[in-house]
């Protein structure tokens, strides 16, 4: 079972409050993904939660029990961290074995569990090597080891995707989002990116300074944010956001609409403007389009065999009913 | 340095500075070697004949001799021991964060800038003394009978004061390699259920492992050759309780103007040396490519 709650929870470093209170549930087998900018206090939330750093005020709660005054050791969470804190001196399979040494398992039963963890994360040929001996892709697996070893009740991760290449990324995302598929323990992940936060959560926190902006699933949020942060934080490439005269018509103080709910043409639309640069994926192109008096550059994403030009003149009209809106104080207007 | 041209040229600029080097190893080797097999003593002026081993051999079964090489070990041992552990407990406290954390950190680096003949003499009147010092009046004091620091426990003192020095130099390189240990690290090991003396144990420890070995390298070279803290405090005595091997090569060829002798045993002091700079280079070897 790993059912957290934090309540009221707030952390202050002296005088500088960090975390306002907040509330927050995560209920049993669910992968939730901390994202915010750096700085938001996204880590210093997973670090609350693990026992690593107190809570200011506030409780929280593991499994309906005050766990607030519990050392991290006896929450029975296991973290993983960025950089994945291998003990450099131990074997990986002694790396593997370190919590089930420290809770003084016999031995027998802890080689079985290593085998067991080497054998889901396909570390069986490296057990005898050493952290250094690895690549980051391998050490990152043996951090998870470490961790899925002690049956916890919740798994913590701390960007444990950062330090690894782009294509090594997207396999261990899917290995780790796989693995929480096949053991259904409950998740709790920290990024920043969120491409990452996308694809593995079942539900999103988005975070900015220490206040939760919006929970909700991937869809959710990417549908119907509840704030100008949230729809500019979710969603690559980011929203467009157009105040001002423009966004009259629609009643709101400024609009939102998505790079690829946008229309382009080079004949009619609503807004008209010049292309600048130009991203080429193959798939998809995004274009750069100046020159519309609604703001510094629009991106619109077009199909791959689009074929504009740098200044090109273009008409851009967008999806009516993809079209968010938002008041003064960048809340949404339903 | 690619063409071969080039680097005839680097050898030509830097073998000024080796020949140098090399002469200034090499002439007072040589000439070591060479008096330690002549009967070479100042007060008895009747030439200089070539003896052969004699001096090494009378070196060597002198009864101060094998003293002496007890007293060496003694001295070496017992000073390493109390700096490495006693660097470690420092490197551990000075990592907490504390008021004052930098100035409590200079003072403590400061013995090691106290000369040794300086930091002998304080320690021999102003505390160890058993009349004057401090120690002594505190057991006067409390009705006890006071020690006699170099009287009664000689090589024990002499141990303590040279510890007292090289302390700061342990705590120094510890801390530093204590610095360098990734917070992260201890982190996961509290979470994954290790008590304090554990992670102590299974993190910090091998962490230190080879700081530990720089220090006991480089003590070890210099403890070898103590001599100021002898000279100023005991002179070797009482009898030879504090003679070490570099003392006794002193008494020798500057107290019984025996050349020949003092050369023999300078050419043992430089083979036991080195035995013992080669077994801790193959130590200290394994110990950085892990």
């Amino acid at each position: 079972m790993g059912r957290i709650q934090l309540e009221q929870v707030s952390k202050s470093f002296g005088e500088l409050q960090v975390i306002p209170p907040l509330d927050l549930e995560i209920e049993d087998g669910e992968f939730v993904v901390f994202v915010g900018p750096s700085g938001c206090g996204k880590s210093t939330l997973l670090r609350l939660i693990a026992g690593l750093e107190d809570v200011t005020s506030g409780q929280v709660l593991i499994d309906g029990t005050d766990a607030t005054d519990i050392p991290p050791a006896k929450r029975g969470l296991a973290m993983v961290f960025q950089s994945y804190a291998l003990y450099p001196h131990m074997s990986v399979r002694k790396n593997i074995a370190f919590p089930l040494r420290m809770a003084g398992m016999d031995e027998a039963e802890r080689d079985r569990r290593v085998q067991n963890a080497a054998d889901v994360l396909n570390l069986t040929d490296y057990l005898d090597r050493k952290p250094a001996q690895l690549s980051g892709g391998q050490r990152q697996r043996v951090a998870i080891g470490r961790a899925i070893v002690r049956e916890p009740a919740a798994f913590l991760f701390d960007e444990p995707l950062s330090n690894l290449d782009a294509a090594l990324r997207v396999g261990m995302r899917i290995e780790i989002s796989e693995l929480h598929q096949r053991l259904g323990t409950t998740m709790i992940y920290v990024t920043h990116d969120q491409v990452e936060a996308m694809t593995m959560a079942d539900k999103i926190v988005v975070l900015q300074s220490g206040v939760i902006e919006q929970v909700g699933s991937p869809l959710e949020l990417y549908r119907r944010p509840q704030n100008r942060f949230v729809a500019g934080f979710i969603g690559s490439p980011k929203m467009n956001f157009v105040s001002g005269e423009a966004a009259k018509p629609y009643a709101a103080e400024s609009i939102g609409v998505r790079p690829e709910h946008l229309q382009i043409s080079s004949a009619e639309g609503a807004w008209k403007g010049v292309i600048g640069v130009s991203e080429h994926l193959g798939s998809d192109t995004f274009f750069h389009v100046l020159e519309t008096g609604l703001a510094e550059s629009i991106t619109i994403r077009a199909d791959g065999e689009v074929a504009l030009n740098r200044g090109d003149t273009v008409y851009l009209t967008p999806e009516p009913d993809k079209i968010h809106r938002f008041d003064a104080r960048g809340r949404r207007i339903e | 340095m690619a063409t071969k041209a080039s680097r005839a040229a680097a050898r030509m600029m830097i073998s000024p500075s080796v020949i140098l080097l090399l002469g200034w190893m090499i002439i007072p080797l040589s000439l070591t070697i060479y008096f330690s097999f002549l009967r070479y003593n100042l007060i008895t002026p009747t030439g200089n004949p070539f003896v052969g081993w004699e001096n090494y051999y009378w070196f060597v079964t002198d009864p101060s001799f094998k003293a002496a090489m007890i007293n060496t070990l003694l001295l070496v041992g017992g000073i390493l021991l109390i700096t490495t552990i006693g660097g470690v407990i420092f490197a551990l406290l000075l990592d907490l964060p504390m008021f004052g954390q930098g100035v409590i950190r200079i003072m403590v680096i400061a013995p090691f800038f106290v000369m040794p003949t300086v930091s002998a003499l304080v320690w021999k009147n102003m505390f160890m003394n058993p009349v004057n010092g401090i120690f002594g009046r505190l057991a006067t004091g409390m009705g006890f009978e006071p020690v006699d620091f170099f009287g009664q426990i000689p090589l024990l003192s002499i141990i303590f004061i040279v510890s007292w020095q090289w302390l700061p130099f342990a705590t120094l390189i510890l801390f530093t390699a204590m610095q360098s240990l990734d917070q992260e690290q201890l982190e996961a090991a509290e979470m994954d259920g290790a008590s304090w003396r554990n992670r102590f144990w299974f993190i910090i420890l091998p962490h230190l492992a080879r700081a530990i070995t720089v220090v006991i390298l480089i003590e070890t070279i210099f403890l070898l050759s103590i001599f100021a803290e002898i000279l100023v405090t005991t002179n070797g005595g009482p009898g030879t309780a504090t003679t070490n091997l570099t003392y006794l090569i002193y008494v020798s060829s500057l107290l019984q103007f025996d050349v020949g002798m003092g050369s023999a045993g300078g050419v043992i002091a430089i083979i036991l040396a080195n035995i013992v700079a080669i077994f801790l280079m193959r130590m200290i070897g394994k110990n950085l490519d892990a």
